[in-house]
């Protein structure tokens, strides 16, 4: 059944407004993402990375092409099972924070596991083994509001990795970061993936980041340029640029 | 999400902008504790006449007038008739309109309907002061339907409308001026009762005070008994037996075994002979519905004002969605429902509501008591037995009911919006 787990999107196209403000954002992207892999989305800004996160991660719904989660076509999900899927499946780091302020650091990480209805003792031993395993576990009642920057980021991973999900998406998890700090945050996501196998979809323009995991698709204009398979890496699935003009 | 963890979380984000939060608190609360009063005065002033017109009622009584011709304004004089117009322009009608008497015919005719018992005329008597052994006469007046009626006893027993002998109902303000030393005291003891003829001849009649009673709003004045009203009727005439041959109101009693729809339908049959009979149970509810007029006036301007407070609570919480788009873009992208989160802020709406409410209605039980304890010594305590704010707690509880709703039916509006929200529009959002 895991062997399965993959996101399998066909020509997906995506545009905002209508009319003479009509922007098409992506214009047929395909992408196929496997188990336990690292994948990033490169590109310059504005050129639809985020809007095709969104889509794999069934944020939002594509205009044209088709999306399999695990082998279901996402359009035959209901809204119900979509929000299931997004609460238990999967892990969010936006690309700004979204902490919620006056809140407690360790509130902030178990909002996941509050929406999915874990009981109170559960979630909060469950947050704490998070925050211990981020080294957070002293901050855990200090409201949101008074961390630095890293450690923002590291709560924001906490969050997306408290529900124990099979895939994160990052939109810049380390866009906000200076060097060192993004470095430890770049290495705590990596060792996720290692350590318990979850697959991270990382969308990024930075170039580092990208090389380090196991393969780049690259996006321009809202197609995709390239697909580049790292070298460090065993031999996953190469896909072919099928947007490439 | 589960409800108890939506509850917590409603409650806490209420408190997250603090001053926001309390005044719109205060605008609910004003409503609140504006209705909360009104009804206590409303249930007060009930619950006293209920005490007082309650106690008074004997269920098995007609109080009988002659139809009152309706002379509306417009109709013009109505012409002379020596067969009906035998017209005692009597006190004893409702005041402004004018009740011709009823004579002794109409009595028999009364007495003769199939339902009636017994009916008798109701004699007024013009006492001019009470003494108790050769004391300070004080003025003093008798109620003259008090032989039917039943007193709200502080000592004693009520009248005995058989007896022979002549009964007084002394009302408990009397006692002390007297010479009393308590109401007990009071009962059994032998007093005398002056009373001026229509020659202008005083004469002077004794009675015994068989009980003391509370004066009631609707029944001032001291109670007596057949025997005595008669006696105190007799020395009014001064011996000239010719003049009262007219009653303005008599008194019937009717079988006890009527049901309640023989009642009204022996009303009917008087109606038709040209009588009106009330019972007593009748005038108390035109009292009541006075009351109940005025309360629903009060109640009206407490409920605009809630409706006004209802705009707050929906500003408030419309701002707090504005607020919280970010907040709320991130629960639905990890898989929170609409539904949810329009219960989210529904909640939010209900918590500020029963603040409010709550609030509100605490504070006016607190200063309602205390100022209905004042207003009891003070201005009111010409009105023994009346506790003018009655704080009944269904009907607190219903205030309470009453602003949540409108609390939450003000958040559905915004609880909609937050709902519907787009969650990558909102995590957009800056
Ligand atoms: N709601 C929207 N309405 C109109 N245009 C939009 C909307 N959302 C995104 N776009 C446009 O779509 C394009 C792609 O946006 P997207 O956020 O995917 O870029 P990106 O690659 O993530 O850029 P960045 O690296 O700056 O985050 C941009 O040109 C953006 O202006
Ligand atoms: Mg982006």
């Amino acid at each position: 059944m895991d062997s399965e787990w993959v996101i399998d999107a066909q020509g997906l196209e995506k545009s905002y407004g209508s009319g003479a403000s009509r922007f098409d954002a992506l214009k047929g992207v395909s992408v196929q993402i496997a188990p336990g892999e690292t994948v990033a989305i490169v590109g310059k800004s504005g050129s639809g990375k985020s809007t095709l996160m969104h889509l794999l991660a069934l944020l939002d719904q594509p205009d044209q092409g088709t999306l399999q989660v695990a082998g279901k076509d996402a359009k035959s999900l209901s809204k119900r099972a979509v929000n299931e899927l997004r609460n238990k499946e999967f892990g969010f780091v936006f690309q700004q924070f979204f902490l919620t302020p006056n809140v407690s650091v360790l509130d902030n990480v178990i909002l996941p596991l509050k929406i999915a209805g874990m009981g109170g003792k559960e979630r909060r031993r469950r947050g704490m083994e998070v925050l211990e395993q981020l080294e957070l576990a002293d901050k855990a009642g200090n409201k949101a509001t008074t961390l630095s920057g890293g450690q923002k980021q590291r709560v924001v991973i906490g969050r997306a990795l408290v529900n124990a999900p099979r895939v994160i998406f990052a939109d810049e998890p380390t866009g906000n970061l200076d060097t060192a700090t993004g470095a430890v945050v770049e290495d705590i996501l990596f060792d996720l993936n290692r350590s318990q196998g979850i697959t991270l979809v990382i969308v990024t323009h930075d170039e580092e980041l990208a090389a380090r995991c196991d393969r780049q698709i690259y996006i321009r204009d809202g197609l995709v340029v390239s697909h580049a398979t790292s070298t460090h890496t065993g031999a996953h699935t190469l896909t072919t640029a099928g947007g490439a003009a | 999400m589960r409800t108890k963890d939506l509850v917590a979380t409603a409650i806490s984000n209420t408190f997250r902008s603090k001053l926001r939060t309390t005044l719109t608190v205060l605008a609910i609360f004003v409503g609140a504790f504006t209705l909360t009063l009104t009804n206590a005065v409303g249930a007060g002033v009930s619950q006293y006449v209920d005490a007082q017109v309650g106690a008074l009622g004997s269920p098995d009584v007609f109080i009988i007038t002659q139809a009152s011709d309706a002379t509306a304004a417009g109709d013009g004089p109505v012409k002379y008739d020596a067969a009906s117009s035998a017209s005692v322009s009597s006190q004893q009608g409702p005041p402004g309109t004018t009740t011709k008497a009823l004579t002794d015919a109409d009595l028999a005719t009364i007495g003769d309907t199939a339902g009636i018992v017994s009916v008798d005329p109701i004699r007024s008597v013009q006492p001019d002061y009470i003494e108790y052994d050769s004391g300070t006469p004080y003025e003093f007046s008798i109620n003259a339907t008090s032989a039917v009626t039943t007193a709200d006893l502080t000592a004693g027993a009520q009248l005995d409308g058989g007896a022979t002998e002549t009964q007084l109902m002394l009302p408990d303000t009397f006692v002390a001026p007297l010479g009393f030393a308590s109401a007990e005291d009071a009962v059994g003891a032998s007093v005398s009762i002056g009373i001026t003829d229509i020659l202008g001849e005083r004469h002077v009649v004794d009675a015994t005070v068989v009980g003391v009673s509370l004066e009631s709003l609707l029944a001032a004045g001291a109670g007596a008994n057949d025997a005595l009203i008669a006696e105190l009727a007799d020395a009014q005439s001064g011996g000239i037996d010719t003049a009262v041959t007219s009653y303005g109101v008599a008194v019937a009693h009717f079988d006890t075994a009527l049901s309640a729809d023989a009642v009204t339908a022996l009303k009917g049959d008087l109606a038709t002979a040209g009588y009106s009979a009330s019972t007593i149970e009748d005038q108390l509810g035109a009292v009541q519905t006075v009351i109940n007029g005025i309360v629903g006036v009060l109640n009206a301007f407490a409920v605009i004002a809630l409706i006004a407070a209802a705009f707050g609570i929906i500003n408030t919480l419309l701002m707090s969605v504005q607020e919280r788009t970010r907040e709320i873009g991130l629960m639905k992208a990890m898989g929170m429902s609409g539904g949810k989160v329009y219960t989210l802020f529904s909640l939010e709406a209900i918590v500020i509501g029963f603040l409010g409410s709550a609030i509100g209605a605490g504070v006016a039980i607190g200063l309602g008591s205390a100022l209905s304890a004042v207003l009891s010594q003070g201005l009111l305590s010409g009105l023994p037995g009346l506790n003018i704010l009655l704080f009944e707690p269904l009907s607190v509880a219903f205030v309470i009911g009453l602003v949540m709703l409108i609390a939450f039916l003000s958040g559905t509006l915004p609880a909609q919006r937050a709902a519907k929200q787009n969650p990558i529009e909102s995590l957009r959002y800056e």
